[in-house]
This record gives structure tokens, C-alpha cells and sequence, in this order.
């Protein structure tokens, strides 16, 4: 292909991708550098409601000519990161009780990183497992019963993330149908929501639950292309069930499962639905919901700009990291093949 | 033809129900009007009084407070008129988002008492319509049956919580709003304020002390009688644990007293009552903040649009139709009686209770208290390291706003 030609070809895609993710990037790169700030003055300001009149000395933002606040960018350097991270308080904690969870809990980015890095990676391998077995499963039925099955199977996938999570959330919470059904079996009084540990177990399994078809759907495409000659060949050469599985499968879809770890790696790091949806943040919360929480808008109509880039710019470098190795594997591999 | 044919049936019944509902409303409104507010049922009374005025659309949303600032502050507004309370007041007054409202009150405005007016260095800038707080919601029937008087101070309170439990007449005695976030953050305000009188040491916090100390212990004791989902429970959740039956006692708000008797969602119709706040210290105040909410016009409509949404207001406000639904809230006017519903905020008013301090820090506060104190309650962290953190986290984000 011509040079001329390539660039024209992608350049459209070239400039979309500048526009809507280099550019956002390094804004929010550039201010998790700084405090956006309105300017303030104390004044004296007499306010009368219905509980009666008093003076009081109150800080508020300066207004300009329109009557629009006054916004401040300044210039902080790593304040921002300073503030999530809180080296200081965690090297304090260390320093006195050792590696003592329950005290390095209380800075909010580690509570938030422990239990995004648990999710991540308890998830995975159920995720990659279960999809594989359903693949391998729905690719032995009779034809006519495929259709139909695959659909249903597909099911958990199509539901909006927040919405399935509030669904299994009413299951569950309070006196919920399934709560009940449990209570009877058991004939226990149960309070799924009312600790930590089990909210994370519900979160886990319905993570699980919605991103098991995708896995599913991959893995099935690709035990279509797999050499029925092979498999034969290894049938003939006495290969049980579980030794074409380990040596015919399994190696022929590993750039599919690798593909499917990438993903979800990569999504279930930035997990956040499940926070809102199941009401878990005073229990457990994620990095992304950290941030969420900085940019929520309080009372006095501010929010935590900052620090909500800086977790952000914290969160792609933590999503940088743990690609880092499977995204190594696939470079080799690729390296391999040309030569 | 026979889809065209039910297109039109159903556009001519839009039809008709507008010009059946245009003529409750002796205003003829032509200019569009649109409103943001809440969704408790006192907005419900109010909007729907404007709606029949027709060329109002009104949007009741709970979480109204993530965008009313930036939904005023564009130009032109997003909306013409917002309903807020005592706290997010100051958010669209700091923004400088709302608009005098003299010249309209001068106009329009007859039927407003003195009190109902917000005055903010001698130019009104909101109408309050009610007021609010959080009072003591309890099961008559119960506490009559197992001899208990009703509670006066917290102590008390979990006296009774003991005896309810021990007889296991409900399933939890006590109901709380600890849903974490601004509901647990406004429940340490309400008890803080029981034990003492100020937050702030100018700009700089001042809850890491023995106040602060005891009104965490007070609030874990309470858990102990709750729903122990209780980091969930939102005002909705407590509401409907009382009407069905679920609960005997919770400190509860005043706007959703009328509920408990509404016979379509309560089994319990009639045998909630109401009293003031629980007192915090014997011979304190009531560990409660008193709230108002009202109607704020936008600074970014054009002056045709503030004056209908101002004549609309006060069809929403009027008397009559504030009266015609006494039971929706407590009622600023002094025009009728008030229900046997908002006793309690009455009460709790009288007895002394503080207005919620409303300003740029402490909703800051609020938010940090929100955060941290589930983690106390749930026995992962202990009181001296959450007011410690509470400070610490108030402190880095009023730097970051410029506070301090």
C-alpha cells in the first residue's frame, strides 16, 4: 500500500482518536496537577427563614460582573496524589502495628485497591472456566436444540449492568424473595447486606453471572475452527476426552482465552456498577467509585476535581500493570509467527 | 387504519384530560415552565396544583441535589424553577444562580406570611413553603401494651428498644435512616447537635472531642436495635418498614409522617404516632436539625419566564391547596389547622431544636461524616480513628475548595 494511501485511510480514525481519548486524557492528567478552586471571601451575611434571623460570618465564592464564580486553577504539584495515597499515614501505621488491615483499611485508596484487585482476580478464572466448559457443552447438542440454547445463554449479557445488579440486589436485601426461600431452608434469620463479606460474595457471583456468556460466545466461535482431523487423529491414537481437551482445545483457542482475559481484566478492574447497584459502598468500595465520589457534586455545589483525575491517572496505571504481562505473552507470540 | 385510528383516539384523550385539567387552575398559563425539586410528597401536592395550569412540566427527583447547581448555572437555565432545602439554598446562592424575588412578591405574592419569605441581606431570595425534621415516629399500640412511656431523651429510647425486643413483637425495634452517604452523615449532625452546639472552630472542624466521641456510641447503640442491613436504609426503606409493620420506634422525617396512615401502602393506619426528637442529654436540646424547603426561581430565564413560574408558584402554595392536603407535610401557612401528622415537628421545633447549620462547610462536613462512620458502626474501625479520619478528610477537602 502506498503511504498516501495508508494515511488517508486512517486518518479519520487518527483524528477521532485524538479527539476523544488523547486530548480527555491529558486534561484529566493535567488536573490531577491542580486544585480547581473558587475564589472565596468571609463576609458577614444576614439570613432570615422561617426559624428567624441571624448574622453569621460565612465563607462564599466570589461573584464577577455576570454573577458567575470566579474558578481558580492552581498549580500543585503532587498534592492531589498525596492526598489519596497518604504515604505518610500508611508508613505511621507500618511503622507502629506492622501490616495491621484493619488500620491500612482506613485510607480509603487501599480499602478501594484491595478489593478491586480481589474482584479482578477472583473473577478471571471463573470467568474463563465456566465459559470454556458452557462453550464445550452447547458444541456437543444436536443442532436444532443450539439455537435456542445459545440464546437463553446470552441472556445475563444483555441486561444493563446496573440494572441486573439491582435486580439480584432486591433478590436478596432485606426480605427478599430469595432471602426468605433461604431463611426457610436454613430456618436461620439472614442479613446478606449487613456485613462486608457477603455483599463481596454477591458482587463476585454476579459479575461472574453477566460476563460468563461473553467468554462463552468467543470460545464457542472458536471451537468451530478447530481441526476435526486433528481430533480424530487423537481419537484413533487412544487420546481420552480430558488428553484432546489439554492438547488439541485448549491449545488451538489460547489466543481466544488470552483475548478474553484481556477484556476482562481490563473491565472488571474498572468494576463500579456493582458498587452502586447493590448499595455496597459503606461496606466495599472500587477504585472507580472512588473517583465517581470525588466528582459527585456536595451541597455547596463543588466537587473534588483533582483528586478525582488523579485516582483516575492511579486506576489506568494500575490497568497498565496488570496487562502488562499478558500483553508481553502476545507480543512474543506474534514476534514468533514472523519469523 | 386501524393504528391511526387508536393514534388518534389516544391524542384526543391527551386532549381532553388537558382541557379537563386547565380548568382546575384558574390561571391560564402560556408561557413553558419547568421545575426540579425532590419527590416527597409535599412536592407531589405542590407541582401537581401547577401542573393543572397547564404549559408546566415539573421533574421530582430524589437525587435532585447532583445537578441542580449545574442544571441553574447554565445559560439559559435548565430549569425555571427549583425546588430546594435549607442546604442546597446555599449551594444555588453561593453559585449566585437564583434571582431576587421582591419586585414578584410586591406583584404577586399576597398570600405569603412573613415567615415564608427567605431573606438574604434584605433581598428575598427563596419561598419557604414547610418545614422539616427528622422526630420521633412510634407504634402507639405497642408501647401502651408493654407499659412504656413514650421516649424523651435516647436513653430512654433504648430502654424501650430493649423491652420491645425482648417481647419480639417486631422484628426490629428501632428504624433508622444509616444509609451510607448523606443519610448517616445528616444522622450524626442531628445526634451531634443533641451534645453540642457547634462543628466548626471558624473554618477548621471541631467534632474529634467528647461530643463527637459520645454521639458516635450513641449511634452504634441504636444499630444494635436496627434492621442490621441498616447501611442501607434510606428514608423510603424506614417508611415502609413502619407501614408494614416491621418496626416500633424511628426517628424519622416529618415529610413522610402523612404515609404511615395512607391505607393503599400501610397495615398499620393509625397506630403510628408522633412526638419530638429524642433529646441527646437530659436537659439538652433534641437531637434533630430543623430543615425548610421552598421554591427558588432561576437567575438565567428571561423575566416573562421568572414571572409566570412565580404566578405558578404561588397556585402551588396557595393556601387552599395546602390545606386540602394537610397530612403531605408541615405547612408553613398559618391559614388551617395542621394535621395530627406533623405534630411532631412541631414539637421538636418547641423544644428547642437548632436549625441545620447550612453552609459551604458543612456540607463539606456532611459529605466526609457520610463516608466515614460506616466503618465505625460496622466494628472496622473504633471512634478515636474515625474522628481522627474525620477531621483529616475535612481538612484535605477544604484545602482543595480553598476553605482553609
Amino acid at each position: 500500500m502506498k503511504k498516501s494511501t495508508f494515511l488517508v485511510f486512517t486518518m479519520p480514525s487518527f483524528i477521532m482518536m485524538t479527539l476523544f481519548i488523547a486530548l480527555p486524557l491529558l486534561i484529566v492528567l493535567i488536573q490531577s496537577f491542580q486544585f480547581n478552586q473558587d475564589v472565596l471571601e468571609t463576609i458577614e451575611r444576614e439570613n432570615c427563614d422561617p426559624f428567624g434571623c441571624k448574622t453569621e460570618t460565612i465563607t462564599v465564592p466570589v461573584l464577577d460582573e455576570n454573577g458567575n464564580k470566579i474558578k481558580n486553577n492552581i498549580w500543585v504539584g503532587f498534592q492531589n496524589y498525596k492526598n489519596i495515597l497518604k504515604f505518610e499515614q500508611l508508613s505511621s501505621v507500618i511503622s507502629n502495628d506492622g501490616f495491621e488491615w484493619s488500620k491500612i483499611r482506613s485510607i480509603d485508596f487501599y480499602k478501594a485497591l484491595r478489593f478491586t484487585l480481589t474482584f479482578t482476580f477472583i473473577t478471571l478464572p471463573f470467568v474463563i472456566i465456566l465459559g470454556l466448559i458452557l462453550a464445550l457443552c452447547v458444541n456437543v447438542l444436536i443442532n436444532r436444540l443450539k439455537g435456542p440454547i445459545i440464546f437463553i445463554t446470552l441472556l445475563p449479557f444483555i441486561i444493563t449492568p446496573v440494572i441486573g445488579a439491582l435486580s439480584i440486589k432486591w433478590l436478596f436485601i432485606g426480605d427478599g424473595i430469595l432471602t426468605l426461600f433461604l431463611e426457610n431452608i436454613l430456618d436461620k434469620d439472614i442479613a446478606l447486606f449487613s456485613q462486608g463479606w457477603t455483599i463481596e460474595i454477591l458482587m463476585l457471583f454476579y459479575r461472574v453471572w453477566h460476563t460468563i456468556p461473553f467468554a462463552f460466545v468467543i470460545f464457542y466461535a472458536g471451537l468451530q475452527t478447530v481441526d476435526k482431523e486433528k481430533i480424530e487423529a487423537a481419537f484413533v491414537d487412544g487420546a481420552n476426552r480430558l488428553q484432546r481437551l489439554r492438547f488439541i482445545i485448549i491449545p488451538h483457542i489460547m489466543p481466544l482465552i488470552v483475548f478474553v482475559a484481556l477484556i476482562h481484566l481490563m473491565d472488571s478492574y474498572r468494576v463500579f456498577d456493582e458498587i452502586v447497584g447493590f448499595s455496597a459502598s459503606g461496606f466495599r468500595i472500587s477504585l472507580q467509585w472512588m473517583t465517581y465520589d470525588f466528582l459527585r457534586i456536595d451541597d455547596s455545589g463543588t466537587r473534588s476535581i483533582g483528586r478525582a483525575s488523579a485516582t483516575s491517572v492511579l486506576t489506568m496505571i494500575g490497568i497498565i500493570i496488570i496487562l502488562i504481562p499478558v500483553l508481553r505473552r502476545t507480543f512474543k507470540e506474534q514476534k514468533e509467527k514472523r519469523l | 387504519m386501524k393504528k391511526i385510528l387508536v393514534l388518534f383516539s389516544i391524542f384526543t384523550s391527551f386532549f381532553f384530560l388537558a382541557g379537563t385539567n386547565a380548568k382546575a387552575c384558574e390561571l391560564n398559563n402560556s408561557v413553558p415552565v419547568t421545575s426540579l425539586s425532590a419527590g416527597f410528597d409535599a412536592w407531589k401536592v405542590v407541582t401537581s396544583a401547577m401542573e393543572e395550569c397547564g404549559n408546566f412540566t415539573p421533574t421530582l427527583d430524589q437525587e435532585y441535589r447532583d445537578k441542580l447547581v449545574a442544571s441553574l448555572e447554565s445559560n439559559p437555565s435548565q430549569f425555571t424553577m427549583a425546588g430546594v432545602s435549607a442546604s442546597t439554598n446555599v449551594s444555588v446562592l453561593d453559585a449566585g444562580v437564583t434571582r431576587p424575588l421582591d419586585d414578584l412578591v410586591a406583584k404577586y405574592g399576597d398570600s405569603l406570611q412573613d415567615n415564608q419569605k427567605i431573606v438574604i441581606d434584605g433581598k428575598i431570595m427563596a419561598i419557604a413553603m414547610m418545614t422539616n425534621a427528622q422526630h420521633l415516629f412510634y407504634r402507639e399500640d405497642i408501647l401502651s401494651d408493654l407499659g412504656i412511656d413514650i421516649p424523651t431523651t435516647y436513653d430512654e429510647l433504648l430502654k424501650a428498644a430493649k423491652v420491645i425486643k425482648d417481647a419480639g413483637v417486631v422484628d426490629y425495634p428501632l428504624g433508622g435512616t444509616f444509609k451510607s452517604g448523606w443519610n448517616l452523615g445528616e444522622e450524626f449532625v442531628n445526634m451531634y447537635l443533641g451534645f453540642a452546639d457547634s462543628f466548626f472552630d471558624g473554618n477548621m472542624p471541631a467534632v474529634n472531642n467528647n461530643d463527637g466521641y459520645e454521639t458516635l456510641k450513641m449511634m452504634k447503640k441504636l444499630t444494635e436495635y436496627m434492621d442490621p442491613e441498616y447501611l442501607t436504609s434510606d428514608s423510603t426503606y424506614v417508611q415502609q418498614q413502619f407501614q408494614q409493620g416491621k418496626i416500633a420506634l424511628a426517628n424519622l422525617w416529618a415529610s413522610r409522617a402523612g404515609a404511615m396512615d395512607n391505607a393503599e401502602e400501610s397495615t398499620v393506619v393509625g397506630l403510628v404516632k408522633f412526638a419530638s426528637a429524642p433529646k441527646a442529654k437530659k436537659n439538652g436540646k433534641p437531637a434533630s436539625t430543623l430543615w425548610w424547603d421552598g421554591v427558588v426561581i432561576a437567575k438565567n430565564v428571561t423575566d416573562e419566564e421568572a414571572e409566570a413560574a412565580f404566578k405558578l408558584a404561588m397556585v402551588g402554595l396557595d393556601p387552599a391547596n395546602l390545606g386540602a392536603n394537610p397530612e403531605a407535610a408541615p405547612w408553613l401557612s398559618n391559614a388551617f389547622d395542621p394535621a395530627p401528622s406533623n405534630i411532631g415537628a412541631i414539637l421538636t421545633a418547641k423544644s428547642g431544636a437548632a436549625p441545620y447549620p447550612a453552609s459551604a462547610k458543612m456540607s463539606t462536613l456532611h459529605g466526609v461524616l457520610g463516608a466515614a462512620i460506616g466503618d465505625y458502626l460496622t466494628g472496622a474501625a473504633t471512634a478515636k480513628a474515625t474522628l481522627e479520619k474525620i477531621e483529616a478528610d475535612y481538612i484535605t477537602a477544604a484545602t482543595e475548595k480553598g476553605l482553609l
